[in-house]
């Protein structure tokens, strides 16, 4: 299975990433965080702990949710990158967009 | 999806070649052949899981989804070239090709919040070469030994 769908205790929904976010998967994660949403879930973390390389595709998608979550009043926020991901979302600016934790368990503290 | 494996004139040389069907749900398994394929040694490990799959997923999705429109009947013909000196990455589509130069830049603030637009430039930062056929239909992507 390419995603995991985990609430902890304080209702944070934590999401893993295992092996590609890309083109060809992006709509699976998009429907699964979506549907959590309309469940009444408003705190994400996705967690790239077990993700190998994430295309532009990928990196919009999570655009894409991070802007509905908020609309809905929640927040999305990253963990568990690489050195090569986080590198990535540094050259496209987009670890100005998101909050990004060094693990899943920082991301929750601090929610 | 087969792939051809030829061995070229200098030992240690190889050519892959890859028809891909224009199916967005294929690029994973169309990146997983070729660097599978892909003769060890001359990128380092992490460049191969990093970096060629993220240029070969980026390339596949821009020449099925802007090239040949998601057409079933059109393919995506990868080449790939492996020598002691480097990979280069050749990806060809049946579409009328685009002008790489008006690519608007995607890190600019009005555009950080857009879902699209950031593949040439995400590919750009990843090899050390990318060069564009008269046409615009074939991308060329080079990474050096390393």
């Amino acid at each position: 299975m390419t995603f995991s769908l985990k609430k902890d205790a304080k209702g944070v929904v934590v999401v893993g990433v295992d092996g590609q976010l890309i083109v060809g998967n992006r709509q699976e994660l998009k429907q699964k965080v979506l549907e959590s949403l309309d469940g009444g879930g408003r705190k994400f973390v996705i967690d790239f702990s077990t993700t190998g390389y994430i295309d532009s595709s990928g990196l919009g998608v999570l655009v894409s949710l991070s802007k509905k979550i908020r609309e809905q009043g929640g927040d999305l926020r990253l963990a568990g990158l690489n050195e090569d991901l986080q590198t990535l979302f540094e050259l496209t600016k987009l670890d100005t967009l998101f909050t990004i934790a060094k693990t899943p368990a920082e991301a929750l503290a601090a929610f | 999806m087969k792939i051809a494996v030829r061995r070229g004139r200098l030992a240690g040389d190889v050519e892959l070649a890859l028809s891909v069907p224009s199916d967005l749900a294929l690029v994973s398994e169309a990146v997983e052949l070729v660097t599978l394929h892909t003769p060890s040694g001359i990128l380092s490990p992490r460049r191969v899981q990093f970096n060629l799959r993220t240029v070969l997923a980026e390339a596949l999705a821009n020449a099925i989804t802007y090239g040949n429109r998601e057409d079933p009947t059109k393919h995506v013909e990868v080449r790939v070239e492996a020598r002691a000196d480097g990979i280069r990455v050749t990806v060809t589509d049946a579409g009328d090709g685009f002008d790489p130069t008006s690519v608007a830049d995607p890190t600019a603030p009005e555009a950080l919040e857009r879902e699209d637009g950031r593949g040439l430039f995400v590919i750009r930062h990843l090899v050390d070469a990318v060069d564009f056929n008269a046409k615009g239909n074939a991308v060329c992507l080079t990474l050096r030994a390393g």
